[in-house]
């Protein structure tokens, strides 16, 4: 493991820069811990104030330090994404492997299921869960039920591997020495999908902070805990924008940008390693 | 195409399975409710008085039956999908006494509109930029390309969308940021309308745009760029065909399979953007409908709003896959 991260460092452009970008996001939430201020309090320093040496980052309409309300945002919008990634990767592993190992039924069953998930549009549902719990919607609630909806794309990825490893021989001498599929599946093969279940971590992340930011800019989430769509949505509701306090929006903006792209530089140079192809084709060998 | 009516049977199944998935997942959600929706409209119509107390009887029964609240939970259940499918939502609360439906009816067409030409356009586009990006990988106007593309492509389609609000609306003003078309002009194919709509319709379009060409643009080109080093390619190059032919006939042709089944895929995520999309720019279609009924607590609305989107989504996506074995021939194969 360590040597593959030397490797990445040493060669891959994508992968030191994404290792920066999300560095400095996951310092600025750590940094979330010595703030002086509690998150949810308003009114602890003069509002409007622009950014200057005092209020590095200035502060916002309703008396908070951007600086420090944005470090507990990016914390909290951080750990709903690895939230939604943990719990949808074990439903997506489990899918997955047990569909690409069982094959018949099974599969196609599972399989049918899995697309049907991939197809149905998201966005609509996870609101209309919102309409009907409303004021009950917390974020562990909200981070369940898009770990529910977000595991299809990544099962099907795992299943594909898990069809090559099926046929090679390993398998075959587990079987016979009279492993159960169960463990089959935990110890022989999932080493094999761990490379995949990381980069596709990242994408997930991605994915459900994007909806999570979507969400709370409407207003339709727990609005009331600090999070990067949480603080765009109170700067709307103050017409931030066009009351000139630019900078109660665009450092938000521009941390969430700095997560995005740093996860997805992470995920694509994962990615790269781990197809045989394309390092081959970084290092000249092929096209 | 012995093969067809095979591939026709599995499609038709698969569109069933979702409308079906996602029709009970809404019957499910709207029954976890700790809320009355029932008591809640009417207290929400009520509020406004002046209602007879007929129409209050009338549209709590109404109600009552669009919730599913009536009878047993099996004829819950039927008399549920059974209003679904007449498409028959009860009136809006929120513009009462309309029904859902033509609500819903007014804002698709501009909704299906904008999302059909600004997808249509993102996917041309992307595999365009993609394909010649995987071909030519020494151009250095296609590598930086590849680099933008790399640090939009992760971007929310909420942040794109308010840096166009900015940019446009009050940097540059130069384009109409709110709304579907100019407020005072005649609807219909009159020129002046269709120029307002072509107008209104360029920065939530573009949003969209901006955002979707990243990925079918990376797609592609790892595609291509894996295409390019097969043999029958290698072969076509040693053998003097000229380069355009590889590209277009050879490399092209072949990498474009997996890409139009991701447009298929891709269907159910266009939702998102576009409620995003339209609420951000005021755009009068589907997206603003639902986001408004929810701050208004339309019940009926949201429902229909949900169920008319899942059911459009898998329409899409059957047309693109009921398309497909034209473009490839493979797939009948499967």
């Amino acid at each position: 493991m360590l040597a593959i991260l030397r490797d990445l460092l040493r060669y891959n452009l994508e992968f030191r820069i994404g290792l920066v970008l999300v560095s400095i996001v996951v310092v600025m939430a750590g940094l979330s811990f010595v703030s002086p201020y509690p998150p949810g309090d308003v009114y602890v320093v003069p509002p409007d104030v622009p950014p200057s040496a005092a209020y590095w980052l200035g502060t916002t309409s309703r008396g908070q330090d951007v600086f420090w309300q944005l470090t507990f945002a990016i914390r909290n919008t951080l750990s709903f994404g690895i939230m939604v990634a943990v719990l949808s990767r074990i439903i997506a592993l489990v899918v997955g492997l047990l569909a690409g190992y069982s094959g018949g039924w099974v599969d196609r069953v599972l399989m049918s299921i899995n697309d049907t998930f991939i197809i149905i549009p998201l966005f609509p549902i996870l609101i209309l869960f919102y309409f009907v719990l409303r004021d009950s919607m917390s974020t562990p609630l909200l981070a369940t039920i898009m770990a529910c909806l977000g595991w299809a794309y990544d099962a099907r990825l795992i299943r594909s591997v898990a069809l090559s490893l099926k046929t090679r021989e390993f398998t075959q001498t587990s079987i016979f020495s009279g492993m159960k599929t169960r463990e089959i599946l935990a110890r022989e093969h999932l080493p094999y999908v761990l490379p995949i279940v990381f980069s596709t971590t990242m994408n997930n992340m991605n994915w459900s902070i994007g909806i999570e930011v979507t969400l709370a800019v409407l207003g339709f989430t727990d609005i009331n805990a600090p999070t990067i769509g949480g603080m765009i949505y109170w700067a709307n509701q103050h017409t931030a924008l066009v009351a000139g306090i630019w900078w109660w929006i665009a450092f938000p903006v521009a941390l969430v940008v700095m997560t995005f792209v740093g996860l997805f530089l992470l995920a694509v140079s994962m990615n790269e390693y781990i197809d045989p192809r394309s390092r081959l084709a970084r290092m000249g060998g092929g096209g | 195409m012995s093969a067809y009516p095979a591939y026709l049977a599995k499609r038709l199944v698969q569109f069933a399975l979702v409308v079906f998935i996602g029709v009970n997942l809404a019957f499910v959600i709207t029954h976890a409710s700790p809320i009355d929706p029932v008591e809640q409209s009417i207290s929400a119509v009520t509020s406004f008085g002046s209602t007879a107390p007929e129409a209050i009887a009338a549209m709590r029964t109404s109600l009552q039956e669009l919730y599913g609240l009536t009878g047993t939970l099996g004829e819950q259940y039927l008399t549920f999908w059974s209003r679904v499918l007449r498409g028959d939502f009860g009136p809006s609360l929120s513009a009462f006494p309309t029904p859902v439906s033509a609500l819903i009816g007014r804002a698709l067409p501009w909704t299906a509109g904008l999302l059909i030409v600004s997808t249509m356009i993102t996917w041309v586009l992307g595999n365009l930029l993609g394909g010649l990006a995987g071909y030519y990988q020494r151009n250095r106007m296609l590598k930086l390309m590849g680099v933008v593309a790399m640090g939009v492509h992760p971007i929310p389609y909420y942040i794109v969308a308010l840096l166009l609000l900015i940019v446009f609306g009050f940097l540059w003003p130069v384009l109409p940021i709110t709304g579907g078309s100019a407020m005072n002009l005649q609807q219909g194919w009159n020129w002046p309308f269709v120029s307002s709509v072509l107008l209104h319709s360029i920065l939530p379009a573009l949003s969209l745009i901006l955002i979707g060409l990243g990925s079918w643009f990376l797609g592609m080109r790892s595609l291509v760029s894996n295409v390019v080093t097969e043999d029958y390619v290698v072969y076509a190059e040693i053998a003097g065909l000229d380069s355009r032919r590889v590209l277009g006939s050879y490399v092209m042709r072949n990498a474009l399979a997996p890409q139009v089944t991701g447009l298929a895929m891709s269907l159910g995520g266009i939702f998102n953007g576009a409620v995003i999309t339209e609420k951000v720019f005021g755009y009068p279609g589907v997206g603003t409908l639902l986001v408004d009924a929810v701050y208004a607590g339309d019940y009926g609305l949201v429902l229909g709003v949900t169920t008319v989107s899942i059911i459009a989504v898998s329409v899409g996506v059957l047309v693109i896959d009921l398309l497909y074995p034209l473009i490839d021939p493979r797939v009948e194969l499967r």
